[in-house]
This record gives structure tokens, sequence and C-alpha cells, in this order.
């Protein structure tokens, strides 16, 4: 059974900071197609168009039939861990350093075998849950689970390397203002987080909720505006060593298309927050949690971007908010590929139209602020990188996949539409 | 499509000759083009030929990055009218001697040199382990990147589970393997092993411990190919072919490695040289891991499948045993060379039948069964090949 994940201890200020390894990386170009569902938490192999055939690993051409259509699809997640070993050495110094490590041969259910990372609690040759996961290096790895919940089994040594887990974990809440902001406190108190930064702009000013706020369990109540740099390095000069997680719950949304707005006023003020709040929380909180990557239980592990899902393409109802959150996300990809190695995940969450009053006249299905809070804290849990929430998201996203220019002009003719 | 296969023709008046070995290092500094130098230029030595006279070239390697068997002709100045590159890791002997052998056979070459070599610097193992293959990059390696012994402890728990092999029988391969070693001057292994000491040695990977992993190091090994009339007009002690078998990516729906290719070609393999396997004086397995040479015993018939406990507990390996096994020590003893661990047993084979064995001479040795198995492609070994030589001494 696994142990119970104590409350890591305070650090020993005279040790150095245990540096980020990094498990091996390189994919073949089809394999990335795997990390790309595995970002999602989605199980997926190639699967033969022709003959059906369940492939793994990724190849060019199906070795039953020859048949080049291969289709990437979500798989059964069952299978049966036929052969196992615990591994004591290993070529690889991410590995080296949490030796032993456990790996196994996973008949799926779907066909192929495969190497997976195996669970603590799965006992010699029982069936097992798979699950598809980044690992620390960024990549897809597959990790074989118990069938069914064990006690303490997301504190497993190994499955705690994909997963960001808020527990024993000092996360920072950028705007805590917002209905969005305390639902996300809320969440990360039940989830056990030892220590939840909130921060607030401008505090003299009163907010709806400051007194519940204040009463969370772990709270504290930090100055912070992202859309001043010096406001930002501060609290980053303070609690920077420490944040393992961090939530950009901080937007600023208007409703409006360019020629609707007189001047840049307004876009000016959506870019500040947007996006050079980001930026200044990446140059202020990243270096830091980037060194912090395996520092111990509680090492840095997440940070959270939330982002309209029109920022993969503009809607012009709220054109010049979305053309921001375009640029927060192009950022967010970059501040991905400036934490790969580092074991911190960026998780991007893509939401639709949001229950707020900026979002008020909108018509349903929406969002509400807690349904959102939630959905972070589960990606956390799982250690899922790429998340989209709500039918008017999800609606977006498949059209997106399907093809991104079609969509941009799906989403200009509904503008046309509503012109007339 | 054609009935089965078609006969193989056999290789009458095609011989071996010249076993070559270049005393391993742990680590060595020089290139793998070095240990290929080296091999050659001993080949030339021990044969008497010169350099012209070699108008065909073999080579395998691992580590001869950017060069291939192209480039080393200028480099060696060989202007060779026959080359291959055998890629095979440790099926490398067997199936270099299967091409060279065709070639000599149908014209295309008089003399064929066979060489494997690799370096190992400090630290290149584990800059081959990440780029070894495409589908270990994708599927295994990021799996605790164990390596081979990853990979072998898997089929070793697997072979257990399934035949009710023990460690005691490994134990007993890797024992006889060191007492073979110590008789043999180039092993990097001298210090004599117990059964206990096997039986107490340090996991690797459960259930591999230290003994059953070969240590990888620099080496090289050499032999040639050539007419049978050429060596003895040279006065070249020779060895004759009498079948050769291989396979790749025999198998694969077998969940986990349980056999491998021999099995489908063995009734050939025997029947081709009209040889049953009681007759041979000894077997040469690729023994990366002992689990593989149980393998490759039951998948030639020596023993039934799944047997193999009962075959080594009634048999003494040593060289002067009842089943002379791995005579010089393998890979186990001898050390892991790269792409030269596919020629370990053949030369050793090649030299116990030409007469040139040391102290670890196989007395009366007539027949020698050699058998390669190579490329941990994913998570099993692709390559398999067999050959069976008979001494050419009257």
């Amino acid at each position: 059974m696994t142990e119970l994940l104590q409350r890591p201890p305070k650090k020993d200020p005279q040790k150095r900071t245990v540096l980020p390894t990094s498990p091996p990386s390189a994919r073949s170009r089809k394999a990335i197609a795997f990390s790309t569902a595995a970002a999602e938490g989605r199980l997926a192999l190639q699967i033969c168009a022709e003959c059906d055939h369940v492939i793994y690993p990724a190849r060019e051409l199906c070795p039953k039939c020859w048949s080049m259509d291969l289709q990437w699809q979500d798989i059964p997640d069952g299978g049966e861990l036929i052969t196992e070993t615990t591994l004591r050495t290993s070529a690889n110094t991410y590995f080296r350093e949490r030796m032993p490590w456990r790996i196994g041969t996973v008949r799926l259910d779907a066909g192929p075998m495969v190497l997976a990372h195996i669970h603590g609690d799965v006992g010699e040759y029982e069936r097992v849950t798979m699950i598809a996961r980044t690992d620390k290096s960024g990549q897809g790895v597959l990790m074989a689970l118990p069938e069914k919940e064990t006690a303490n089994m997301a504190d497993d040594k190994q499955l705690r390397a994909l997963t960001c887990d808020p527990r024993h974990r000092r996360v920072l809440v950028t705007d805590g203002r917002t209905q969005l902001g305390q639902c996300t406190v809320n969440a990360l108190a039940n989830a056990g987080a030892s220590k939840i930064f909130v921060g607030i702009a401008r505090a003299w000013r009163p907010y709806d909720g400051s007194a519940e706020l204040a009463a969370v369990s772990g709270v504290e109540i930090m100055p912070l505006d992202i859309t001043d740099t010096i406001s930002v390095n501060e609290l980053a000069a303070e609690i920077g060593g420490k944040t393992d997680i961090l939530i950009n719950t901080a937007e600023h949304v208007r409703p409006g298309s360019a020629m609707q707005r007189h001047g840049i006023l307004t876009a000016r003020d959506e870019m500040e927050t947007n996006y050079f709040g980001l930026m200044r929380l990446i140059q202020a909180f990243g270096p830091g949690m980037r060194g912090r990557g395996a520092d111990g239980d509680n090492s840095a592990c997440a940070w959270v971007n939330l982002l309209s899902v029109y920022a993969l393409s503009n809607w012009s109802v709220f054109g010049t908010t979305t053309a921001s959150q375009a640029a927060a996300y192009s950022l967010s990809q970059c501040l991905r590929g400036e934490f790969a190695g580092s074991g911190v995940k960026v998780v991007n969450v893509l939401f639709g139209p949001l229950e707020d009053s900026w979002r008020q006249p909108l018509p349903p299905p929406k969002v509400t602020p807690k349904r959102l809070a939630d959905a972070i804290v589960h990606a956390l849990r799982q250690g899922i990188e790429n998340v989209t929430l709500g039918p008017v998201a999800e609606d977006i996203v498949r059209r997106f996949r399907d093809d991104p220019f079609v969509l941009e002009r799906e989403l200009m003719q509904a503008q046309q539409g509503q012109a007339v | 499509m054609g009935q089965g296969n078609s006969k193989r023709a056999g290789y009458e008046g095609v011989v071996v000759a010249v076993p070559v070995s270049v005393p391993y290092e742990r680590f060595s500094p020089e290139s793998a083009h070095w240990w290929l130098a080296k091999a050659l230029a001993d080949l030339g030595k021990r044969s008497g030929l010169a350099v012209d006279d070699i108008d065909g070239l073999c080579v395998s390697s691992f580590t001869l990055f950017p060069d291939t068997a192209a480039g080393i002709t200028q480099h060696f100045g060989l202007t060779p009218r026959w080359l291959d590159h055998v890629p095979t890791g440790g099926a490398s002997g067997v199936v270099t001697l299967r091409r060279a052998a065709r070639a000599v056979q149908s014209g295309d070459a008089n003399i064929v040199a066979c060489i494997a070599g690799d370096t190992n610097h400090v630290d290149s193992f584990r800059a081959m382990l990440t780029t070894f293959s495409r589908f270990s990059q994708d599927a295994s390696y990021p799996y605790g990147s164990g390596g081979p012994n990853g990979s072998f402890s898997l089929i070793t728990s697997h072979h257990m589970k399934t035949y009710g092999t023990q460690r005691e029988d490994f134990g007993k391969i890797c024992v006889a393997q060191r007492a073979n070693a110590l008789k043999y001057p180039d092993a990097l292994m001298k210090s004599p092993l117990t059964l206990e000491q096997y039986m107490d040695a340090r996991l690797i990977a459960d259930p591999i411990v230290l003994f059953d992993c070969v240590m990888p190091c620099a080496g090289a090994e050499a032999y040639l190919v050539m007419r049978e009339g050429d060596a003895k007009g040279q006065n070249l002690p020779f060895a004759n072919i009498l079948s050769t078998i291989e396979r790749h990516n025999a198998f694969p729906d077998d969940p986990v490695q349980i056999r491998g290719g021999w099995a489908l070609d063995k009734d050939e393999f025997w029947s081709m040289a009209g040889v049953k396997p009681e007759q041979v004086d000894m077997l040469q397995t690729y023994d990366d891991y002992p689990v593989i040479s149980v393998m490759q015993m039951e998948d030639l018939g020596f023993c039934e499948k799944g047997a193999a406990s009962e075959f080594i507990q009634a048999n003494t390996l040593t060289y002067d045993g009842t089943f002379p096994h791995n005579t010089s020590g393998g890979q186990l003893s001898v050390g892991q060379a790269g792409a030269a661990g596919g020629f370990l047993g053949l030369v050793e084979a090649i030299r116990q039948l030409t007469g040139e064995a040391g102290d670890n001479a196989v007395k009366d040795a007539r027949i020698a069964a050699v058998s390669g198995f190579g490329i941990i492609n994913f998570d099993r070994g692709l390559c398999t090949g067999a050959v069976l030589l008979e001494s050419g001494q009257q």
C-alpha cells in the first residue's frame, strides 16, 4: 500500500537545492501525437483504418496489412500486467536519482503490448488501468494504475512524478478579488494545499467575499497588481522561492471589437493585464520555479494560465480582449518551451464564456467560476496540461482541430450575421 | 506464392580461417577506427596476405559514425570488389559469415575480411542507449532508462515464470563461463566466481543481478572467409561451414520474448548439416544475459523448449565439461565490445576448430555451433542466426 505523504518539513537553507534533471525527451515526430494526447490526459494510439489493428510504438505503416492510413484514436484503458521488474540502476540521471523504479510489460485490452511505469499498488500479473500523461520531460508516457482506487494512491512516487497534486504544495492565486479567484482558493484548500497566497490589488478597495476568503485555511492575502512591475517583483522577492504552483486568475475582459473602441485605451488595459501581466509574472516567478522543479515533495510543478477559447481564433464580439488572450496564449506556449526539462508543467485551460458580470449578456451555455476552479484542481491532480472546458470551448477546439482557417471564416460569418 | 522455403545451397569449398581477437579494454580513448584497424592489421599479419589480396570487406560497428564500411576502404587502403556493412549487432558474426560465404562462393570475391569492432569511451555506452533506435527512444528508454538490463529483466522474469527456470540455472552458466575465462588470457574478468557469490550478488533489475550483465568495453574481432583451396595454399588452418540460418523479427506476436528466430529454422539447420545436436562438441551462444543463452539452447534443439533448467543442471558447461559452452568466457566474462560481441563466439569457435585455442581448448573438437542474437529495438531482440562449423584439420 502506498504510504501517506506527510507534509514536507521546512527546507534546510544550508543545503543546495536539488537541480531538476529530465527523463529522456527525444521522440520521433510520430510519437509526438501520443504526447499531445497525453497532455490532455487521453490515451490515444494509432489504429489502422483498414484492418483495425492497434499499433504501438508509433509507425508509418500498419505491420499487419501495410496500410499507411493510421489514425490516432482514444483506446480503452484496461490492461493486464504480464511481466515486470524493479530497476535499481539507470543510465539516465533523472531515474538514477529516483531508484528503485518499477516498470513492466502490459497487454492492453486494445491489443498491443506496451512498456509502462507501474504503480506500487499494482499486484503481480493483475489487471490494470492505464493512463497516458506527460512526464517531467514534457513527453507522454504510459503508467499502469491499480484497477480499483487504493489508499493514498495519488501519493505513489512514480505517479506523483506525473501529476502536480496541490496537496502539501504552496500556491499563488494572482487575483482573489473575483468569484473565480475565490472559487479557486476554496478548491485548492479542499485539495490540501498547504499555503495559498492570494494576490489582491489595491487592497483598500472593498470586494465581495473578502472576509470569507481571509478565513480559508492556509490563505495569506498578498498585495499583488500584475499591471505593476514593482508590485509583481516585490511579491516574487518575498514568496518566489516557495511558490510551487502559480495560477493566474487575473484577467481584464471588455466586450467590443476594434472599431467599437475609441482609441487604444481599453485595448491597452487588456494587454496590461492579459499579456504584459503574464509577462511580468513569468519574468518574476518563472526563473525561480524553473530552478525548483525537483525540490522535494513540494517542488515547483505547475503554472496555470486561464484563457478564453477565442485565444485560438478571434471572436469580434470580444475582439480586442480575445486579441490580448491570443497574445497571452502565444506567450504561454513560449513559457512551456522555457520550462521544458525543468519538471514544471504549463497548464492551459481554454474555457468558454464564464458566468460573470462582463459576460452577463451572453447566452448559455456558460461555465461557472466554480466549475472552472474545480477543473483547474482536477487538471493539477491528474497532471493534465491542456484542458478544454465547457460546451462552447469544446465546440471551438473541435472546429479548430478540423481546420483553423475554416473556423476563422465561420467566426467572421457569425459577426456579419450580427452586424445585419 | 512458392510452396514453403526454397532449399538452401550448401557452402562446399568455402571456409573460415584466421581468428583474430584484439584484447579488450574497459575504456579506450581510441576511436572505433583504431580497433577495426588493429583487427585488420592482425588479420594481415597472421594470414601472410597482402593488402591487395583482400578483395572483400564486411564491417560491423556501432561506434564508427560518421563512417561506414565505405569510408573504411579509403581509410585502410583497400580496393575491394565486394563490400557490406552489417547492422545486426549481436547476430553480426553469423550474418557477416553468411554474406561473405555467398560472395566467395559466387565469385564476387576471393577473400573477404570480416571485421567487427567498437570503442568504449567514458559515457559512450550511455550515449548509445539514448539514441539506439526509434522504438527504444519512443517506447522503452523513457521508462526508467534501464537499457538492456531493463528489457532483459522482463524477459528473464517471464521465462522463469513460464518454464520454471531458476536463478541457479543462470548462475551455473555465469560461473562456468568465468571458469573458462580464467583460462583465456584476454578476458577482462580475472577473478573466480562461485554460485554463492552469484546468488548473493547485487540486484540490477529484478531478477537480474550484477553477474548476469555484461560489461561494455572496447574491442575488436575478425576472421577471413575464403575458398578452401586458397586457405590450403596459404597454409592456413580452417573450418568448413556446414549450415547457417538467420531470421529477423520472428514471432512478433509473442507478448514477451520467450523464443527467438532459431525455433523457426532449426530443422533445416540440422538437416542441411547432416548433424545432430548430440554430435556438437561446443556451443557458443550470444550471452548478453544468460536467459538468452538458455533460449538458444532450447530453440536450437539442444534440449526441449522449457527444459533448459534440467539440461543445464545435468551438464557441466566448462570447456572441459560435458557440454562446453562459451569456451572463452563469453561476453559475460571477456567483456561486451559492441558489435565485436557478435563476433566473439564465432571467432572463438574458429580458434577452437583450427587448433589455435590455448589452455581453454576443447579436446578433440570437431563440430561447433555458434549462435547470434542482436538489436533490442523495442522490447526484444530482433536478429537471430546460427552456424555449424566443422574443423578442416585432418
